[in-house]
């Protein structure tokens, strides 16, 4: 009987560790949860990139529920997105603002040519500033924001075929027939 | 010969290697105050691209335009209290190298001591379970002392 706790506590205790590293491994350390959520989103007006001389606004969007698209020509990863989000914006469900974060503008220009425009507006922030103000520290990452222009999901790195299907879907069908403000 | 030439070669370059890491920008203070707020605060906040390092260490283009964005907030008056809340309300707490006490980090603060009280009493015990041990052996009863007695005598007289 002794015996039998003196082995079952080390046992008990591995248990234990082998339970949290298998928790560890579903974790992704690069996801960092954003404190934004479920708050207003930082405002900013920018200058749009294919419309010369014009600006966008985030007021402008009040009323709507939108997407935030970060993204840049120089970013891999967004590429890899680029073909899931042509594909969506041409069932215009939701409006897709594009911000090309740091980038060349004639880069950003050329790639969207190349590749496919799925966004409604796009606006260049050069100097990331505005990047900073919405925690982006991984392109792409994609913003939710409701009628009342609050933030209330963010996806980071390239979005997924299932993750859109599951979760982003079912979530803009419900924050559209949220009543307006 | 030539493993030794290529050593010292290598051994050469690790020499010329060491200074190439500390490219970060150079930063102009009016007071050192201000200069003292604004090195303390990177060498605190991490760096959300490569996540083990601070923003002082990190290469990270995102690094350099927060150093550049609290260097700014650092000049225009701003306390350290008022910066570390503008990246906190952005980032989160993640960006703390020294996270604040709440009710989610407090296994964080709190598991370490509590691991080390667990420790403690695991020693008391086995200490303790130990000397009681020793004790029990040495405790004979007049019966079995008795009977020693009798055996060594025994054995004295068959040597004699």
């Amino acid at each position: 009987m002794r015996r039998f706790l003196l082995f079952s506590i080390p046992l008990l205790f591995f248990g234990l560790l082998v339970l949290l590293f298998l928790r560890g491994l579903e974790l992704d350390p690069r996801k960092v949860p954003s404190p934004l959520i479920d708050k207003p989103a930082p405002g900013f007006t920018l200058p749009r990139l294919l419309a010369e001389g014009e600006q966008f606004s985030t007021e402008d969007m009040k009323g709507r529920v939108w997407l935030l698209n970060v993204w840049a020509s120089w970013c891999v990863a967004c590429r890899e997105e680029h073909p899931l989000l042509v594909a969506f914006s041409r069932e215009k469900q939701v409006p897709i603002v594009g911000l090309d974060y740091k980038d060349e503008p004639e880069d950003a220009r050329r790639w969207l040519e190349m590749l496919g425009n799925p966004y409604d507006i796009v606006v260049v922030d050069r100097d990331g500033r505005v990047g900073i103000d919405w925690g982006v520290y991984g392109v792409p990452e994609t913003f939710v924001i409701d009628k009342r222009g609050v933030i209330r999901h963010k996806v980071i790195g390239p979005i997924r075929p299932e993750l859109l299907e599951q979760r982003l879907r079912p979530l803009i069908r419900r924050l559209q027939e949220e009543p307006s403000p | 010969m030539t493993r030794i030439a290529g050593l010292l070669l290598s051994f050469l370059f690790l020499l010329v290697a060491g200074p190439a890491e500390a490219d970060i920008e150079i930063h102009r203070f009016d007071d050192p105050q201000q200069e003292a707020t604004y090195k303390q605060l990177i060498y605190e906040l991490r760096c959300l691209v490569c996540q083990n390092q601070n923003l002082a260490d990190s290469h990270a283009d995102l690094a350099k335009d927060l150093r550049e964005e609290i260097y700014e907030m650092v000049r225009a008056g701003k306390s350290r209290q008022e910066i570390i809340e503008f990246m906190v309300q952005r980032y989160g707490d993640f960006v703390l190298y020294r996270p604040p006490v709440k009710t989610e980090t407090l296994p964080l603060w709190a598991g370490p001591f509590v691991l080390l009280l667990i420790a403690l009493v695991v020693f008391v015990i086995i200490v303790r379970r130990r000397s009681g041990r020793g004790e029990a052996t040495r405790v004979i009863d007049a019966a079995a002392r008795e009977k020693a007695r009798r055996l060594l005598g025994e054995s004295d007289r068959e040597t004699s």
